[in-house]
């Protein structure tokens, strides 16, 4: 059961990476990959939300390891960061490897905490 | 590596890359199931690993570190691969790189569990943890891409290892 939910999960996770990626270079090109950057913080925002809702634990499964797991990625980010190093593009390279960890922590923190905030009964 | 490949940023989609803005409008429903399922794979692998792993929940999160730095030593492998290759399969990328790979690793995860550190006041082991992830997930890309590129030969015929078999 748990290995259903975590598979359904992904399997919508990670073509949601793959078009909201194209969307955001479509919108916003693609010299600085803002679109990965954007799914590992929106996913992160949503993880932080979900993990601090009173959720069953088949839904923590399905939304949180499925969902937000296979929505966000480290293996694109980091070869992103190594790509821009290896072209001589130092700068960018950094910024990709700090502001991606440090938005994504603190999107986690902000959901964690709108949810708590939230009257639940 | 050819030309169009040389623009290529980010792994999973870049749109400088000719083939990667045609393969969409060209097989949505073939990208979209390849992703999708390697995805579910990818995530059953990590969600299996984690399990497996002993875990503190009030300590350095191994099982998200072993993932991660994994599955970059992994996306650096397959991207020498495809890159050798003058014409590699057009699910190969979105199946194994998009969706195993993409789905095996998690940036989220690895958020949560920092903020969880920090706000159970292990600020420091949180600190650690994102630092540690951060530069062993770039060597282990490097690591497994610079080991790939030198290991195998280009489908071409004209790499370094065909000329050196040839002698």
């Amino acid at each position: 059961m748990t290995a259903l939910l975590v598979a359904l999960g992904a399997a919508v996770g990670a073509p949601l990476r793959y078009l909201a990626d194209r969307a955001v270079q479509d919108r916003f090109g693609a010299r600085f990959p803002w679109g990965t950057m954007t799914v590992n913080v929106a996913g992160s925002l949503l993880l932080g939300f979900l993990l601090g809702l009173p959720l069953p634990p088949a839904a923590g499964v399905l939304l949180g390891t499925g969902l937000c797991g296979a929505l966000t990625t480290y293996s694109t980010a980091s070869y992103e960061t190594l790509r821009l190093a290896t072209a001589g593009r130092f700068r960018p390279a950094v910024a990709n490897a700090v502001l991606s960890v440090a938005a994504a922590v603190a999107a986690a923190a902000l959901g964690h905490l709108a949810a708590t905030a939230l009257p639940w009964p | 590596m050819s030309g169009a490949e040389q623009r290529r940023v980010d792994p999973d989609v870049d749109l400088a890359v000719p083939a990667d803005r045609a393969e969409l409008p060209a097989h949505p429903a073939a990208v979209l199931a390849a992703v999708s399922a390697g995805g579910a794979l990818g995530a059953l692998a990590r969600a299996g690993l984690s399990a497996a792993l002993p875990h503190d929940p009030a300590g350095f999160p191994w099982p998200t570190f072993a993932v991660n730095l994994s599955g970059c030593l992994l996306i650096g492998v397959l991207m020498a691969v495809l890159a050798k290759r003058a014409n590699p399969p057009v699910l190969a990328r979105p199946f194994l790189g998009v969706g195993v790979l993409g789905g095996y690793t998690t940036f989220a995860t690895h958020a949560v569990e920092a903020r969880q550190l920090a706000a159970d006041g292990a600020a420091a082991t949180a600190l650690t943890y994102l630092v540690a992830t951060l530069v062993g997930a770039l060597l282990a890309v490097w690591v497994g891409y610079a080991a790939t590129d030198r290991l195998t030969p280009s489908a071409g015929g004209t790499g370094a290892g065909q000329r050196a078999v040839r002698g």
